[in-house]
């Protein structure tokens, strides 16, 4: 399975919020942000988690995002950032 | 963005937490025969359990189970949940043991 990302693409999180196990935290849900790196690919923790075998495996990634963009209230400085690790079930390009 | 009742009681991630309590405890012995019992469930003899697994049961042991709970308690219920779900224990079994154990400890 080859990565549909790279690092410095430009993505958005899916604004979905799916009933059982989900590791995609729900602050980040919607937002946008920059692939820092590929991390590999992984089983799915959604399906592992109700004990089946999680496969097909999908590229994860860490995203960058700006915490002036994750937070409308954000007082700290322009250039702060958050890193995230998401699944590419859960991207799309932006 | 969706509302907040779609969000996981877990799922505290941007949430106001209140002070942060930075005093250290010593782990008990409990806890760390906790840690060792899903250690060994999730070893490659047993495989009974995954962290996933532990995960979604303790997001759904119910939010007052999870906030009266301390971290290892709720991994003790969740890999409990799981045991009977699978059908490796019953409630039935558990309860029997707990019983024996209480009045052991009271006696």
């Amino acid at each position: 399975m080859t990565a549909r990302f790279a690092a410095g693409d430009r993505v958005r999180v899916h604004d979905r919020h799916p009933p059982g196990h989900v590791r995609t935290p729900f602050y980040i849900r919607g937002h946008g942000g920059v692939i820092e790196r590929v991390c590999g690919e992984f089983r799915n923790p959604e399906t592992l988690a109700y004990g089946a075998a999680g496969l097909p495996r999908s590229t994860l990634y860490r995203v960058r995002f700006r915490q002036t963009e994750v937070w409308p209230d954000y007082a700290g400085a322009g250039a702060d950032t958050v890193d995230v690790e998401i699944s590419e079930r859960w991207l799309d390009p932006a | 963005m969706s509302d907040d009742n779609t969000r996981g009681y877990h799922d505290i991630g941007g949430l106001a937490g209140g002070p942060i309590d930075r005093s250290g405890h010593d782990v008990t012995l409990s806890e760390t025969r906790v840690d060792a019992i899903m250690m060994l469930l999730g070893d490659d003899e047993r495989r009974l359990m995954r962290v996933d697994e532990l995960r979604r049961a303790i997001e759904s042991l119910g939010e007052d189970a999870y906030t009266g709970l301390s971290y290892y308690q709720r991994w003790i219920a969740a890999i409990a949940n799981i045991m009977v779900e699978k059908g490796v224990l019953s409630r039935a079994e558990i309860d029997r043991r707990i019983a024996e154990i209480t009045a052991r400890a009271a006696a």
